[in-house]
C-alpha cells in the first residue's frame, strides 16, 4: 500500500530524514521508534504533506499513486490520516461543524453524496460511544480547552469518522494516563483490518503492549537503522536508545 | 439637464470577478446636472414634490455644509485622495412616465435587476414574511406587501412618499436623532437626501414580517444619499434589514446615508445590515465610499435597540450605528462583522450613550482583515452623571489573516457615575499555518478551511442576523475571502 524510498526531507535547511526505505502492506501496523530528534514527526509530516517540510529526494508510492506529488488536502481525500501529535486548537468552530465538513470533503472527493446532519450525527454517535466520549463533545470548539487525553481521544474519533486507508498516528500515547491509553489504543484495535494500514510513531514501547504491531522499526539520525518484529520494542525498552544514536 | 446611462463609462476590463453583483442595468435614467449648488437641492426637492418646510430644511444644510466644508472629518484612520464634491451627480432616477402605482407597474428591467440580485420583488415569489422596499439610485422603485402592512397599521413606504402622506410624523422625527449639523456628511445627506424608507410601528404593534430596504447605486458618477427613518412606538417591535450593492467601476462613488430610529417606552427595534458595495478591484480602484450615520434614540423607559451588520464591501467603510440610551432601563447593543480584504479600509465601531438610570449596553465587534486591508474599531461608551447602575461590555476581536494587513483598537471610555461598570475586553489573533495543516489533513481546501475559521470566529454574531440572512451572510464571507490565502 506504501512504499517510501530513499526519503530525504530537510527541515529550515537541515537535513532531518536522511534516506528512510519503508515498506507497508494493507493490513498491517508498523511501529517506528526512536530517540527524540530522530526525524519521526517529520516523517509523519513529510508523508502528510505539511510546507515547510521539504522532500529532497526519494519517492512515495501509494497505491500505486505518486503521493508527493499531492497536496496535502488530496492526500486526506485519498485516505491518509494524520493523528496529530499536538492536535490544533480552532476557536469558535464546534466540532460537529468542523468534522461534517471534513467528512463531506472527502464524500465529495469521492463522489459519493454529503451526509446530512441526521445521518452525520447518528454516525458520529456510534463512534462516539465506542470510544466513550461524551456527546456534548460535539458542540465543543475544536480543541479548545480540552485537557491532553481529550485532545488525543478527539483525533482517534477523527480516524474513526473519516474512515482512512492508511493512518499516521504521532506518539497518540503521549500525555495519556492509562485508562485513556487504553481506551484510545481499542479505538486504533478497532479500525484495524485487511484493507487498511497503520504506521504507529511513538517513544516509548507501553503503547504497543496495547497496540500490537507486526513490525517495528527503529529510526536513528533519518534513517531506519534497525527493523524486527514485536520483540525489538522489548529490547529497546531494556537496552534504551544508546546503541543507535553512537552507531548513526 | 439630462445624461442618459449610455454615455457612462464603466469598467471595461474587470479582473477579479469575485463581485457578482458587478453589473450595470441598461435603463435610461434621469439625471439631475452634475455638481452641488442651491439650485440642485431645489431641484431635487422639486422632483419629490416636497412642502417648503422641508425644502427650507434642506437649504439650511446645504448652507451649513458650504461653512463647513473646509471641514471635512480628517480624523478616522481610512487613507483616500480628497472627493471633489462638485464632480458628481446628486440625483438619477430611472425614468418613468409616472410612479408606480403597483408592482406589476414596475419597469421589467427593474423587476429583473433585483430577481439577478436574489431580490425578487413579485409577492408571490418572495421569501414569505420579509416586506422590502427597493431604492435604485436616487428613488424608491417599489415597496411590497404595503396592504399586508397597512392592516396592522404599520407604515413602510420611500421616505418621498411619507413626507406627502405622513407629513406629521416626518416633522416630528426627522433629524431628531441625527440633527442636521451633527457633522460634515450628515449635514451633506440633510441637504441633498434622495430617497430610503419610512417605517412607523405603532403602539402595541408587533409587526408582523421582516422590514427591508434593498440599496443598489446603478448609475455611474453619483452619490446615494439615503435616508431612513424608523420610529417605534410605545410597546411595538420591529425587525429591519438593509442590503446594499453597487456595479463595478474604476472611480469611486460616493454613499453618505444617515438612519434614525427611535424607540419609545417599551419598543423594540432590530435593524440589520448587510453591506456589501462593490469594494474595488484587488489593486484597490474603485469601490464605494462608504460614510454613513447610524443612531438610535431609546427615548422611552424599556425601550431597546440592536444594530446588526456585517460589512463586507465598500473601499473605504465609515460608520458608527450608535444608541442614545435615554429612557431608564434601556438596552443597545451592536453587534459587528466587518471584513477588509485586498486594499478595502475601515473604520467602524459604536457609540453608545448611556443617560437614563440601569442602561445596559453590549458591543461585540469582529474585525477581519486580509490581503492588504485596514481595519480600525474606533467605539465610544459614556456614562453620563445621572446614570446610576449603567453596565457596558464590549469585546472586540480581530482576526488577521496574512501579514500584510492590519487591525487596530481604539476604545474610548468616559464614566462619569461611579455606580456604573464598564467592562473592556480585545483580542487580537491571526489564522496560523497550524490551524490550516490541520484543516488540510482533514481533506479541506485552503479556503474552505479560512472560511470555516472566520465563520467560526464570527459565529456569535452572525447568531444574531434573521435566519433568512444568516446563510446569505455566510456567503458573502466565504466569496469575499477568496483569494485571501497564500
Amino acid at each position: 500500500m506504501l512504499e517510501i524510498k530513499n526519503l530525504h526531507a530537510t527541515v529550515d535547511g537541515k537535513d532531518i530524514l536522511r534516506g528512510v526505505d519503508l515498506t507497508i502492506n494493507a493490513g498491517e501496523v508498523h511501529a517506528i521508534m526512536g530517540p527524540n530528534g530522530s526525524g519521526k514527526s517529520t516523517l509523519s509530516y513529510a508523508l502528510a504533506g505539511r510546507e515547510g517540510y521539504e522532500v529532497t529526494d526519494g519517492e512515495v508510492i501509494y497505491d500505486g499513486r505518486d503521493l508527493l506529488a499531492m497536496a496535502a488536502e488530496e492526500r486526506a481525500q485519498a485516505g491518509v490520516f494524520l493523528a496529530f501529535q499536538y492536535p490544533v486548537e480552532i476557536p469558535g468552530v464546534a466540532m460537529s461543524t468542523f468534522l461534517r465538513t471534513a467528512v463531506n470533503a472527502m464524500r465529495r472527493a469521492r463522489g459519493e453524496d454529503e451526509l446530512d446532519a441526521i445521518k452525520f450525527l447518528k454516525l458520529a454517535r456510534a463512534k462516539m460511544a465506542e470510544l466513550e466520549m461524551d456527546e456534548k463533545f460535539l458542540g465543543r470548539a475544536v480543541n479548545v480547552g480540552f485537557s491532553g487525553g481529550e485532545k488525543k481521544r478527539n483525533e482517534v474519533f477523527q480516524m474513526a469518522m473519516l474512515d482512512p486507508r492508511f493512518a499516521v498516528l504521532d506518539e497518540t500515547d503521549s500525555g495519556l494516563d492509562i485508562d485513556a491509553l487504553k481506551i484510545v489504543a481499542d479505538g486504533v484495535n478497532a479500525l484495524r483490518g485487511p484493507d487498511r494500514a497503520m504506521l504507529v510513531i511513538t517513544h516509548y514501547q507501553r503503547l504497543l503492549d496495547y497496540i500490537v504491531p507486526d513490525r517495528v522499526h527503529v529510526l536513528a539520525k533519518g534513517r531506519i537503522v534497525k527493523s524486527g518484529g514485536r520483540e525489538l520494542a522489548l529490547e529497546l525498552e531494556a537496552n534504551g536508545y544508546a546503541e543507535f544514536d553512537s552507531a548513526a | 439637464m439630462v445624461a442618459s446611462v449610455e454615455t457612462l463609462k464603466t469598467v471595461e476590463d474587470v479582473s477579479g470577478g469575485d463581485y457578482k453583483y458587478g453589473f450595470v442595468t441598461d435603463i435610461d435614467s434621469e439625471f439631475a446636472p452634475k455638481g452641488l449648488n442651491t439650485d440642485i437641492v431645489r431641484f431635487i426637492s422639486a422632483k419629490k414634490g416636497e412642502p417648503d418646510w422641508l425644502l427650507d430644511w434642506r437649504l439650511r444644510a446645504f448652507e451649513m455644509w458650504q461653512r463647513s466644508a473646509a471641514e471635512e472629518p480628517s480624523w478616522a484612520n481610512v487613507k483616500y485622495a480628497p472627493i471633489d464634491f462638485q464632480d458628481a451627480y446628486y440625483y438619477a432616477a430611472p425614468k418613468q412616465a409616472e410612479a408606480p402605482k403597483s408592482l406589476d407597474e414596475v419597469d421589467p428591467e427593474l423587476l429583473e435587476t433585483y430577481e439577478k440580485l436574489g431580490i425578487p420583488l413579485k409577492e408571490q415569489e418572495m421569501l414569505a414574511g420579509v416586506a422590502v422596499d427597493a431604492v435604485f439610485d436616487s428613488v424608491s422603485v417599489a415597496t411590497t406587501f404595503k396592504k399586508k402592512l397597512h392592516e396592522v397599521g404599520v407604515i413602510f413606504c420611500p421616505i418621498s412618499e411619507a413626507v406627502r402622506d405622513h407629513p406629521e410624523l416626518v416633522r416630528k422625527y426627522l433629524g431628531s436623532v441625527v440633527p442636521v449639523a451633527d457633522n460634515f456628511y450628515a449635514t451633506l445627506n440633510s441637504a441633498v437626501f434622495s430617497d430610503g424608507s419610512f417605517v412607523y410601528i405603532p403602539k402595541g404593534v408587533r409587526c408582523p414580517m421582516e422590514l427591508s430596504t434593498y440599496f443598489r447605486i446603478n448609475a455611474a458618477e453619483t452619490g446615494q444619499f439615503e435616508r431612513t427613518l424608523i420610529v417605534a412606538d410605545e410597546g411595538s417591535y420591529v425587525s429591519y434589514l438593509e442590503g446594499c450593492t453597487a456595479p463595478m467601476r474604476s472611480e469611486h462613488q460616493l454613499h453618505a446615508a444617515v438612519v434614525e430610529l427611535v424607540a419609545l417606552e417599551d419598543a423594540e427595534i432590530r435593524y440589520a445590515t448587510v453591506q456589501n458595495w462593490y469594494p474595488g478591484d484587488a489593486e484597490g480602484r474603485g469601490g464605494i465610499y462608504n460614510f454613513v450615520t447610524k443612531r438610535g434614540a431609546c427615548r422611552g423607559a424599556r425601550s431597546r435597540i440592536s444594530w446588526t451588520q456585517v460589512e463586507t464591501g465598500s473601499a473605504i467603510t465609515w460608520k458608527y450605528p450608535s444608541v442614545i440610551l435615554q429612557g431608564d432601563d434601556s438596552v443597545g447593543e451592536f453587534y459587528s462583522v466587518a471584513l477588509t480584504a485586498n486594499h478595502q479600509q475601515a473604520d467602524t465601531g459604536t457609540k453608545m450613550i448611556h443617560i437614563g438610570r440601569n442602561t445596559r449596553s453590549t458591543v461585540i465587534s469582529k474585525g477581519i482583515s486580509a490581503g492588504h486591508g485596514q481595519q480600525t474599531y474606533r467605539g465610544l461608551v459614556r456614562v453620563q452623571g445621572g446614570a446610576d447602575q449603567a453596565r457596558n461590555y464590549t469585546q472586540c476581536d480581530s482576526l488577521l489573516i496574512g501579514d500584510k494587513c492590519g487591525g487596530h483598537t481604539v476604545p474610548y471610555i468616559e464614566v462619569r457615575n461611579h455606580k456604573a461598570r464598564v467592562e473592556h475586553e480585545a483580542t487580537t489573533s491571526k489564522i496560523d499555518d497550524d490551524q490550516l495543516f490541520y484543516c488540510r489533513q482533514r481533506g479541506l481546501s485552503d479556503e474552505e478551511a479560512v472560511s470555516l475559521i472566520v465563520n467560526g470566529f464570527c459565529k456569535e454574531v452572525m447568531q444574531k442576523l434573521p435566519m433568512e440572512f444568516a446563510v446569505e451572510a455566510q456567503k458573502l464571507l466565504g466569496i469575499s475571502l477568496e483569494g485571501a490565502v497564500g
